[in-house]
């Protein structure tokens, strides 16, 4: 396309139906956006729900809770937080067109994200040995047994969905590569990587309030 | 925390607090507070924690006004389905307590 031609030259990076690279990036963190938020609604309704079923049985979860491992709790919520920071440097070096810093910022938050699925994998594991997997094999006897197994389904059901989005992020990552090493994704257009960006943070959110009212509670009382 | 600085700096400091708060979170869940302030510290500190991470690693401080309203819309439906549903609870355990 000729420079003296009438017809506008595109920019490198800019869709032919936007005006701007901040009109483009705007629409793009926007959709991403509203796809968080729809994520809010389906991971609100989990915890409703064990809002719900905590009040109906009280010492039960306590005493289901005091069944988790609040060391490597503790230690998987510091490497997901780790991993947001890792990303965050991903994000920072497509933004300033360093492929070093993207390349290393993806590498070290599958790191952590690995590291985060692995440990899930050690305490899963636990659980299975100790009986306390709802359906398959759960095996307690008290009064307390009807409680403690809807805290194991939710547990299992609200750490299994969160994993499922940690899976799904990794996989995404690893496709990410290739193009971070071509160079794909300038200061210009980094939209990808900066609304992939906002998802893993978002999954880190959702253990915020996992962590806590799945492994400390009852820690004092119980 | 200007939008075109390329230090990580600040990040760092986020990351420090986020994992300061981890510690403090844990800490205050071996004293026992009594229902239902446990449950208000906990959740006190999550919420600092998410703050964080929303304003600071997802840059939503900064971001333009359409960005700000659709992650304000997403926690205002959150206080709205909790409202709710505590509304129902808090007032129905009463009824129910003793239902195996």
């Amino acid at each position: 396309m000729s420079e003296t031609s009438s017809v506008t030259v595109h920019a490198p990076g800019l869709a032919h139906h936007f005006d701007s690279y901040e009109q483009q990036k705007e629409t793009s963190l926007l959709g991403m956006w509203l796809f968080l938020v729809q994520e809010v609604m389906f991971f609100g309704g989990l915890f409703v729900t064990y809002v719900y079923y905590r009040s109906l049985y009280p010492h039960a979860f306590n005493v289901g809770a005091r069944e988790l491992d609040v060391l490597w709790g503790t230690v998987n919520t510091g490497v997901l937080l780790l991993s947001s920071f890792t990303m965050v440097v991903a994000v920072m070096g497509a933004k300033h067109g360093s492929r070093g810093g993207l390349l290393a910022g993806l590498w070290g938050t599958i790191g952590f994200g690995l590291l985060f699925l692995g440990i899930k994998y050690v305490e899963y594991s636990s659980k299975w040995e100790h009986q306390l997997v709802p359906g398959l094999n759960f095996d307690w006897h008290g009064e307390a047994a009807r409680g403690i197994e809807i805290f194991f389904s939710l547990y299992f059901g609200m750490t299994g969905m969160h994993a499922l989005h940690m899976v799904v992020g990794i996989a995404i990552m690893f496709f990410m590569l290739r193009p971070a090493a071509r160079g794909k994704w300038t200061p210009e257009n980094h939209n990808f990587v900066e609304g992939f960006g906002l998802y893993w943070h978002f999954v880190d959110i959702v253990w915020i309030f996992l962590f806590p009212f799945l492994y400390l509670i009852g820690l004092a009382s119980e | 925390m200007s939008e075109h600085s390329s230090s990580l700096m600040p990040y760092v400091l986020v990351l420090v607090g986020l994992l300061a708060l981890t510690a403090l979170t844990v800490l205050v869940a071996l004293v026992d507070f009594g229902h239902p302030w446990s449950d208000a510290v906990a959740l006190a500190i999550a919420l600092s924690k998410a703050s964080l991470v929303v304003l600071f690693f997802m840059h939503v401080k900064g971001s333009t006004p359409l960005i700000k309203l659709a992650a304000a819309g997403g926690f205002f439906w959150m206080l709205i389905f909790f409202a709710f549903i505590l509304s129902d609870v808090l007032e129905r355990t009463t009824l129910v307590s003793g239902w195996e």
